[in-house]
């Protein structure tokens, strides 16, 4: 799954760099004019790099995060089958935060700084995850949900203008859409099942419509006026020095209302209510209204320092740190089979 | 690290070595880089390997190589190394008449 977090709107969007004077910048900006991919060997400004790594790095924060509300599911799933899927689903998003923990290292970090600046709190994930799986429907509520948001935010990374972070979204989308289909399939059991399985499934998608809507895509980027066009203008910012360096293809609020189109006729079929009462067809935009999001309540009730961010990183660095013994045993046994 | 740019790894403390990982996906098809993977010995990478690059499909081979031991050609773009291929258009068919009236295609 993927995402465009809030902390993203942090990234310094104008940023001066050595080298900058001497033609290179010029062959940087004709490389992008012509579509062409930045490698790592190119030289690049250092906000791109910056706002590259920033993004990445929380895009792989995201998907290691991210096994944790599903695989707290993996020893109660009520099937053989529905626990095969699920932990290949799981499997996969530790995949997914592998080849983009690779895809950073190509920007000039190590991963064991990335999982650092994770472990200590200075490098984020997606909010999203900082909520409770509660009941088996929550898992099928995450992939239809969550990953059908990352879906649509992927799509256009697999041609972002940096040729290793490219690659890694083309795999990665090559196994996203498994993720979601079988996320609604698992919703389309419950909806066709007992009184109570539907009501789990309502259940289920109350509680992850919004964050999904909100968290997948980011803050907002379009002005209006209201309370957040301090935001959002400063997101729009953001999101146009993105879009000017080939990073992102369309604004956090395009991708929001392709998802909203993407899920009402999805929601329709499952006979189930999406948790918004101003979703309504719009004949004269040819999309669906929504309604307008609350971002400071999100932000406030979606800090580090909520009782579920905190246990989702602690069992991060317990794992971590569990694990310390293994990587030194696999060093020490690597020292000695060199010796010999 | 991926994309085989022979950056030495050891860095951070506690990291393990990188290996570039070749992935042989289908008869008729030659190992293709893939990626790659950290690990402290050649059996745990291809282990590695395994698990990262080989979940779906039907593959046939793994190798993988240290990413120290990738020489490389010099890092800058525009390599003078690869000069010698550069302005020789009559190095293609198209530089020459085609040999059929009207088309280029099947001669």
């Amino acid at each position: 799954m993927h995402v465009i977090g809030l902390d993203a709107a942090t990234a310094d969007p104008e940023s001066g760099s050595p080298g900058a004077g001497d033609g290179r910048l010029d062959r940087f900006e004709a490389l992008l004019a012509a579509g062409e991919t930045i490698e790592p060997r190119d030289w690049m400004p250092d906000g791109y790099r910056r706002m590259l790594l920033r993004q990445i790095a929380q895009h792989a924060h995201s998907e290691i995060i991210g096994m944790q509300p599903e695989g707290a599911w993996l020893t109660r799933a009520p099937s053989l089958h529905r626990k095969s899927v699920l932990l290949a689903k799981v499997q996969d998003e530790a995949g997914h935060g592998l080849y983009l923990y690779a895809a950073a290292e190509t920007l000039g970090v190590d991963r064991a700084e990335l999982l650092d600046a994770l472990h200590r709190g200075r490098q984020r994930y997606a909010a999203t995850f900082n909520h409770a799986a509660l009941t088996w429907a929550d898992t099928g509520a995450v992939a239809w949900l969550t990953d059908g948001a990352a879906v649509v935010n992927q799509a256009p990374l697999c041609h972002t203008s940096y040729g290793p972070y490219g690659r890694a979204m083309r795999r990665v989308c090559q196994e996203e859409a498994f993720h979601v289909r079988q996320g609604y399939d698992l919703m389309r059991a419950l909806c066709e099942g007992t009184p109570a399985q539907r009501e789990m499934a309502q259940d289920a998608v109350n509680r992850w419509w919004l964050p999904a809507v909100a968290l997948m895509f980011g803050p907002p980027d379009t002005v209006v006026p209201g309370a957040d066009q301090g935001t959002a203008a400063f997101g729009a910012r953001v999101s146009r020095q993105a879009i000017a360096w080939g990073i992102k293809r369309h604004t956090n609020d395009e991708l929001r209302q392709r998802f909203v189109d993407h899920c009402v006729p999805q929601a329709e079929r499952l006979g189930l209510t999406l948790p918004d009462p101003g979703i309504r067809w719009n004949e004269e935009r040819g999309h669906y209204d929504f309604g307008p999001i609350d971002w400071d309540t999100y932000r406030e009730a979606l800090g580090d320092d909520t009782h579920i961010a905190r246990q989702r990183l602690a069992h991060r660095i317990a794992a971590h740190e569990d694990g310390a013994w293994v990587r030194e045993a696999a060093a020490a046994y690597a020292a000695r089979e060199e010796a010999r | 690290m991926s994309e085989a740019e022979g950056r030495g790894v050891s860095g951070a403390e506690g990291a393990l070595a990188s290996w570039e990982v070749f992935l042989r996906p289908r008869r008729g098809l030659a190992h293709l880089h893939v990626g790659s993977v950290r690990a402290a010995d050649p059996d745990m990478a291809l282990e590695r390997a395994r698990d990262l690059y080989t979940r779906r499909g039907d593959p046939l081979s793994l190798w993988v190589v240290r990413s120290a031991a990738v020489y490389a050609s010099s890092p800058a773009e525009r390599d003078p190394f690869f000069s010698g291929a550069r302005h020789k258009p009559y190095r293609y068919p198209e530089h020459f008449a085609p040999l059929t009236e009207g088309g280029d295609r099947h001669d």
